[in-house]
């Protein structure tokens, strides 16, 4: 029994991960309709640059708040630069270009961070009052930013006005801008904001999983799964999704099928969910009126 | 836009069009005899490449079914065949047939969840697909087939008769390059047969226009689960000419990569074109070679700028470039009236 | 009379002079000339195993100090160093660019098993030298079948029997479980390991789980192992998941006889982010030193090692160990072409790589490259360590022929 409660919670916490890259996920698909593949690579980045700051003296909350706002700058600067031109174009060119971004941002972390392992620190004592029998003070202490991060974001599209004009924006964008809302600049935001929280996800990732260049490359997929599981425009059907893929898995690993199958039986049912429920367990239906 | 026909020019085609054919097949037969082995052995998977990338196009350009996980139907037809052909001592030629039905069945198997399946989710579900392969590989109890995590070495298919020309022998890579070529028009001539029937038309009304095509008698369910076998088949005899090129196999051949890559060949190419196939095979076949002589800190960099930077200059791929330049040619007033892009994907399904 | 006797010795001594310059005449394969030798390399600078790729650039710049100090035999050495992203399709199209365009002399330190499996036939076929590969399975020293393949480094196998043979001997009723990634190398591992222990496998090891290079953790599968009750573990991991695994086992409060293998052995990319603590007692086996280990400070070979990274590579990381990898393999065919001397041909290079006997500065003292005809695999002495808290403490002999 204690060996089960074990790898549930070590589920929860690795859900915990999978949670917080489906949050990045899901922000951006609320503001833009797009999924961007290379927000692995971007948080994995920030991630880095905090690091160096860091290891530069500064303070890790210093770090961590300027890591946060420089992502934001980043992400509203790479949606106006790299991305407007192609806002047009079709679907599938624009997931090019993420590709493209996908293999520059980790080509870049190589090479000016090398690939070493490296060690990244958490903000949460290993033996303070968050730590118990089955999971560490950080497992706890990331759970909690987690959620702040999913109330902060469920907050800011349901009651704040820009958060509506971005939903707006993505749902609509020629009535919008009608309505008077500009457009191109709510899709700036929402890539900012999605690449901040990518930072914070990198950030409470990386004490758990250690840093390097390719830290998020298998993240990402559970990533993705979890937002879809949950309903990819639904931030608390991403957190959700994000907790059940990480126990499921773990168990699957543990009990019934072991490890050497164990990402291709979690991807079946994750495939099966959703085609029982196509908009996921949280998601709206999209009922198309003829 | 749709690849089944733009502008049709009336009439004969004049000598001069014929004489350019003539002098196009007359280049590809010498081609492999003016260069290096390792020349022809790089077009040799140029071509395997095309014909993975027109499957991928059928169901994802024609039929608008997103799938980012062709590689594994390649890499399905390719283990198919170097099982085939080293447990079961079947000649190469063989093996072609039988990947791409095993292949059909597999796709069409995989069409059906796919039905319920749209979009964002249909690409996820590939993805998965896409990453479960080479788990189901290395698994240990069908490892006496699949040799697990070594992988499985071939023989290289040798020429059936040997013969000099300037200077240079007719030896595998040459043959394999006359073979390939050879069931590379087989399967463009099959696909543009195909395409441009009632078939196609049906495949692209589905794709823009699902409800409708229903309303006009076209069995969606069968007819997508169709595409996805077709699809799927075509990738899978690349898969199994691929096999026989490189002459071996592993699990780590087919990785995700692979079906990414796939995938951004065809939309380098263009969507819902023909001719597309090969531009996007060349792209994801040299341009990382180019990538690595630039850099050698951060090939996949310059790999990702020159991936942008081609997507800012041709968004619709090249065909679609090329066929936009067409029209402007043809009819000013025309061109200016066809959107320059398409918005068929951008639609929910 | 006289006349013809002179003019007969003359005539000898004439040939014996012109069959003595014959002797010394230089012979080249493509790829080696008056100036020049090429020799081509394949490592995987971009893709999943990136992390690799710091090999060859740490090859290419000791090939650089060695041009800048003369050449080898007065010639220098061109560099052809190409990516394969780890993918055995395109480390086909890099071999055969060697070979057929570039004409290098030698295809030299290929990374990773299926890469070199993808490569082995074709390079045997046209009799060109793959030469110290870089991986450590089994197979890459079989000189009956595949002449001109030779391995590097100790084999993975060879050292899970080490660590069986110490199991056996200081905890011979220990139940074991296994940690190993589910690949070639992880394979080949388990495979000696279980060699090593022979019929006790079976009832010794009782726990065996996989991990994939995707997982972003290992902490179901060690909370699994410590379920299994086992006092010994034997962790076949890469670096990353090796400090997940040594972090982990400290946080659930598993304390068993560790054993690590050595890829992962790293003071400063594994040990430190795991935890110097959570390390103590982790026992591995060692053929090279670590560039993270305080004992080798005032070591000459690692100062020199120290001023070739500093002048050649500056932008290199002083705490991989890949970068101590690279320089000495680098220096192992440095010697291979300086024993070839004027005889630049392919088949006096394996000729050459097959009679080497000698010392190299960042291997372990008692370390040595031996190779004969029959002998293709150059290093295979190694000894345990077991980790103190600071530094790895070397102990018991020196296994190996």
């Amino acid at each position: 029994m204690d060996g089960f409660l074990h790898q549930v919670f070590a589920g929860l916490a690795n859900g915990c991960i999978y949670g917080s890259v489906a949050l990045a996920l899901v922000m951006i698909f609320q503001a833009t309709h797009h999924l961007n593949f290379a927000q692995g690579e971007m948080a994995t980045f920030s991630t880095f640059v905090a690091w160096a700051l860091i290891q530069q003296g500064w303070p890790y909350w210093g770090a961590f708040c300027a890591t946060v706002a420089v992502s934001f700058l980043a992400g509203l600067v790479i949606q106006r630069v790299i991305l407007r031109p192609v806002e047009r174009a079709p679907v599938l060119t624009n997931v090019n270009v993420f590709i493209g971004l996908l293999l520059i941002f980790n080509a870049l972390s190589g090479w000016l961070f090398d690939h070493t392992v490296k060690s990244f620190p958490s903000p949460f004592a290993q033996e303070s009052f968050l730590k118990s029998r089955f999971f560490s003070a950080h497992e706890m202490g990331s759970f909690l930013v987690m959620m702040a991060v999913l109330l902060a974001l469920y907050a800011f599209f349901r009651f704040t006005s820009l958060g509506l004009a971005m939903r707006a924006a993505a749902q609509n964008p020629d009535s919008a801008r009608l309505v008077g809302i500009r457009v191109s600049w709510m899709l700036a935001v929402g890539w900012g904001l999605a690449a901040a929280i990518g930072a914070v996800a990198g950030m409470m990732v990386a004490p758990v999983v250690f840093l390097d260049p390719n830290m998020m490359a298998g993240i990402l997929l559970y990533g993705f799964a979890s937002a879809l599981l949950g309903g990819v425009d639904n931030p608390f059907g991403a957190v959700i999704g994000g907790l059940i893929v990480g126990v499921l898995e773990n168990l699957l690993g543990a009990y019934v099928i072991g490890t050497e199958l164990k990402l291709t039986v979690a991807l079946v049912l994750i495939v099966g969910t959703l085609t029982l429920m196509p908009a996921g367990l949280f998601g709206k239906r999209l009922v198309t009126r003829v | 836009m749709s690849g089944a026909g733009t502008v049709v020019t009336a009439g004969r085609r004049s000598p001069l069009f014929w004489l350019g054919i003539a002098a196009a097949v007359v280049l590809l037969c010498v081609l492999p005899f003016l260069v290096k082995n390792y020349r022809v052995f790089q077009f040799n998977l140029v071509l395997v490449y095309a014909i993975a990338i027109l499957g991928l196009n059928i169901l994802t350009g024609f039929n608008g079914q997103i799938s980012l996980g062709h590689g594994a139907f390649y890499a399905v037809g390719a283990y198919a065949a170097a099982i085939l052909m080293d447990r079961a001592g079947m000649p190469y030629w063989a093996t072609l047939p039988i990947a791409g039905a095993l292949c059909f069945c597999f796709g069409f198997l995989v069409g059906f969840p796919a039905l319920r399946l749209g979009g964002h989710y249909l690409a996820v579900a590939t993805l998965a697909l896409a990453l479960a392969v080479p788990q189901l590989l290395k698994y240990k109890l069908i490892e006496a087939w699949t040799g697990g995590v070594q992988g499985i070495v071939l023989n290289k298919p040798e020429p059936p008769f040997t013969f000099r020309f300037l200077g240079q022998p007719f030896n595998a890579d040459r043959w394999l390059y006359f073979f390939t070529l050879a069931v590379v028009v087989l399967m463009f001539w099959l696909a543009w047969n195909l395409l441009h029937g009632r078939v196609g038309r049906a495949l692209i009304a589905i794709r823009d226009h699902p409800i409708a095509a229903g309303a006009m008698g076209i069995n969606l369910p069968v007819f997508k689960s169709l595409t996805f076998g077709v699809s799927a088949a075509f990738t899978g005899v690349a898969g199994a000419l691929g096999a026989n090129v490189i002459a071996f196999v592993s699990p780590d051949s087919f990785t995700v990569n692979l079906s990414i890559f796939l995938l951004v060949g065809m939309v380098v190419g263009g969507l819902a074109s023909i001719p597309g196939a090969f531009f996007g095979a060349m792209f994801i076949q040299f341009v990382p070679n180019i990538a690595d002589e630039i850099s050698k800190s951060a090939p996949a960099a310059i790999y990702g700028l020159l991936l942008i930077v081609l997507m800012y200059l041709m968004p619709t791929g090249v065909m679609g470039l090329v066929r936009t330049l067409w029209l402007r040619r043809q009819e000013p007033a025309v061109a200016a009236a066809v959107p320059a892009s398409s918005n068929a994907m951008t639609k929910e399904t | 009379m006289l006349l013809a006797f002179l003019r007969a010795t003359l005539a000898g001594m004439a040939a014996l002079a012109m069959s003595g310059a014959a002797l010394a005449q230089k012979k080249y394969d493509p790829g080696a000339d008056d100036k020049e030798i090429k020799i081509g390399a394949i490592h995987p600078y971009s893709g999943p195993a990136s992390a690799y790729g710091t090999i060859g650039k740490a090859i290419g710049a000791y090939f650089e100090k060695i041009n800048a100090e003369g050449g080898v035999n007065g010639r220098k050495i061109k560099y052809i160093a190409l990516d394969d992203g780890y993918n055995p399709a395109k480390t086909v199209e890099m071999a055969r660019k060697l070979v057929e365009e570039d004409e290098a002399l030698v295809v030299f330190n290929p990374l990773g098993t299926p890469s070199n499996t993808a490569i082995q036939r074709y390079l045997n076929q046209k009799k060109v030298p793959q030469l110290f590969v870089a991986t450590g399975a089994t197979k890459w020293g079989d000189p009956k079948n595949f002449p001109w393949t030779m391995g590097w480094q100790p084999t993975y196998q060879a050292e899970g029997r080490i660590y069986a043979a110490h199991v056996l001997e200081t905890k011979p009723n220990a139940k074991i479980a296994v940690l190993y990634q589910n690949d070639d190398y992880g394979k080949d591992y388990l495979k000696g390991f279980e060699d090593g222990l022979g019929d006790k496998a079976r009832t010794m090891i009782v726990a065996k789980v996989t991990y994939e290079v995707t997982d972003p953790t290992v902490d179901s599968q060690m909370v699994t192992l410590k379920a299994s009750g086992a006092d010994v573990f034997f962790n076949i991991t890469t670096p990353k998941f090796a400090a997940q695994a040594i972090k982990k086992a400290a946080e659930i409060g598993w304390k068993p006889l560790h054993y690590l293998n050595n890829v992962s052995s790293s003071v400063g990319s594994v040990l430190t982010p795991a935890g110097l603590d959570n390390s103590r007692d982790i026992v591995t086996t060692a053929y090279i030193k670590d560039p993270t280990d305080p004992q080798w400070a005032n070591d000459k070979g690692y100062q020199d090692w120290v001023a070739f990274m500093k002048k050649y590579m500056p932008q290199g990381n002083l705490a991989d160990g890949f970068n101590v990898y690279g320089y000495t393999a680098a220096q192992g065919l440095v010697q291979v072409l300086k024993q070839a001397g004027d005889n630049l041909t392919r088949e006096n290079v394996m000729k050459q790589a097959a009679s080497l006997d000698i010392a190299l500065p960042m291997l372990l003292p008692g370390v040595n490259v031996k190779t004969g005809p029959d002998d293709f695999y150059p290093i295979e002495r190694e000894q345990l360590q077991r980790f103190d808290g600071k530094t790895w403490v070397l102990f018991g002999k020196v296994y190996g022929r």
